[in-house]
């Protein structure tokens, strides 16, 4: 499983990347191989607030439906209009095409309270 | 891996379900259905039985034909549905993995002398090949082209040295054909006929169980359990055409005093916009109010569609009908749509 060593992760499996000024967020390779097939995904609309580890989204499977929770607070400021038409972009490309939205964070310290990448490998038990 | 009636079944191979789905509908699907039943009832009073006991017309099957019926419980209920092949000398019944005990059972409870039952499940494997390319697939890897065998009529062929039974049936809404053979063969039949697809060009890959499902229920056919079950009539579910009311058979007396009152719910298919219905969600009118729960739901990869099946009241049923299925918690956009979504190529003229 590939693991973007730039992004820092949740044990929920979602990862925050700083980019340009904002944060990107999606689901780790390992999350969309162990959900299999993504059928659907629900996302906030752009101007959300969403505070750290509440629920932003709804990604499911042909096995099941999944919350998704916020890594990081902040306002919703982009969302990937892509993967709502094509949810099979987070199987393909989690961490690239296939990432969910961007939020300008309001808190940037929250950051360094997630699991870096290689402590993320050593949860998923790929060190 | 999952387990299924005793048996460990993948819900998908490594290719992942949606495109195994897409595999069977543009070229050839491969499945690993073992876990069917096949039941051989055979004696001099065999035909009379075999009629008495399923709803479907029997009288004018000759070999080599084979029909879809069902078997009902004296209330009408469906205790499975079945394929039936007329043999040259028995009948060749294949029955659903789960109900394959309970189906031996009351076949033997209702056999009066002259009859002979038995369960040929065990020495028997069963592989399906299905999809626009399946024929060709078989009509290369046997003694004998397939696709002379008309739709819902059986042949015997030889592949790779095998013995094989092969009737022109599915379950998926594509062409393609059903194999039973000797259990042994079960590795080398399966490996051969994946190396002939590729020897051939023809694109074949194993197809698991969620494939399996979005493809029977594109195509608008019932999984027991689910559509069609004990608690369930045909009239109901859309199976009065599966029922021949010109002949007697258990459970007729009852369909036809529920036709008589008429039928207090029925089977619809469901378009749901913003969600993936899912099996016991909930069916609630514009204004609330509970109607129905989902039997059945899921993505249809062909059809891209989120959609569902469930019963409702008849004044709920008709297509166009504004509903919401609730997925948690939340109403949801829905519409009942007509079935079946996919129109299996054997209701497609010119095929």
């Amino acid at each position: 499983m590939a693991i973007d060593k730039n992004a820092r992760y949740l044990e929920s499996h979602e990862f925050a990347r700083p980019e340009g000024g904002v944060m990107v967020i999606g689901i780790s390779d390992h999350a969309q191989a162990e959900l299999g097939d993504v059928v659907f995904v629900e996302l906030p609309a752009a101007g959300k607030v969403l505070a750290k580890g509440t629920v932003f989204g709804t990604i499911e499977s042909v096995k099941a439906a999944s919350d998704l929770y916020m890594p990081v607070s902040g306002t919703v400021v982009e969302v990937n209009e892509a993967v709502k038409n094509d949810p099979s972009l987070v199987n393909r490309d989690s961490f690239g095409q296939g990432w969910l939205i961007k939020v300008k964070p309001s808190n940037p310290a929250e950051f360094d309270t997630l699991l870096d990448a290689d402590a993320y490998a050593k949860a998923i038990g790929e060190e | 891996m999952a387990p299924f009636a005793g048996y460990d079944m993948p819900i998908s191979y490594p290719t992942g379900a949606v495109e195994e789905h897409l595999i069977t509908r543009r070229s050839a699907g491969l499945f690993d259905i073992d876990h069917m039943g096949q039941i051989e009832i055979s004696g001099p009073q065999a035909d009379a039985f075999v009629s008495q006991m399923v709803s479907c017309k029997v009288s004018d099957l000759a070999p080599p034909m084979a029909r879809y019926s069902l078997l009902l419980n004296e209330a009408g209920g469906v205790i499975d549905d079945l394929f039936v092949y007329r043999l040259p000398e028995s009948w060749w019944i294949v029955v659903n993995a789960s109900n394959r005990a309970t189906d031996l059972e009351w076949f033997k409870k209702h056999a009066a002398s002259g009859v002979s039952i038995v369960d040929r499940s065990d020495e028997t494997y069963m592989i399906a090949v299905q999809g626009p390319r399946a024929i060709e697939l078989i009509d290369r890897a046997a003694d004998r082209p397939v696709s002379e065998i008309p739709r819902f009529c059986w042949g015997n062929i030889v592949i790779d040295g095998v013995p094989v039974l092969f009737g022109r049936t599915g379950y998926t809404g594509e062409d393609g054909g059903e194999l039973f053979f000797p259990s042994a063969e079960a590795l080398h039949i399966w490996e051969y006929l994946l190396r002939r697809g590729e020897s051939l060009g023809i694109e074949t890959r194993p197809i698991g169980l969620a494939a399996r499902d979005s493809l029977r229920f594109e195509a608008g056919m019932p999984l027991h359990g689910h559509e069609i079950s004990p608690q369930v009539n045909p009239l109901e579910a859309g199976f009065k055409w599966a029922c021949d009311f010109d002949k007697e058979f258990i459970g007729k007396q009852a369909l036809l005093r529920i036709m008589e009152e008429g039928v207090s719910r029925k089977l619809v298919g469901i378009e749901v916009f913003g969600g993936v219905p899912r099996e016991g969600y909930e069916v609630a009118a514009p204004d609330g109010t509970r109607i129905g729960t989902c039997v059945a739901g899921m993505y249809c990869p062909t059809v891209k569609k989120y959609a569902a099946n469930a019963f409702v009241a008849p004044e709920w049923a008709k297509t166009g009908t504004e509903l919401s299925v609730i997925i948690r918690g939340q109403p949801r956009q829905a519409v009942v749509v007509k079935r079946p979504l996919y129109l299996p190529a054997y209701r497609r003229a010119g095929v």
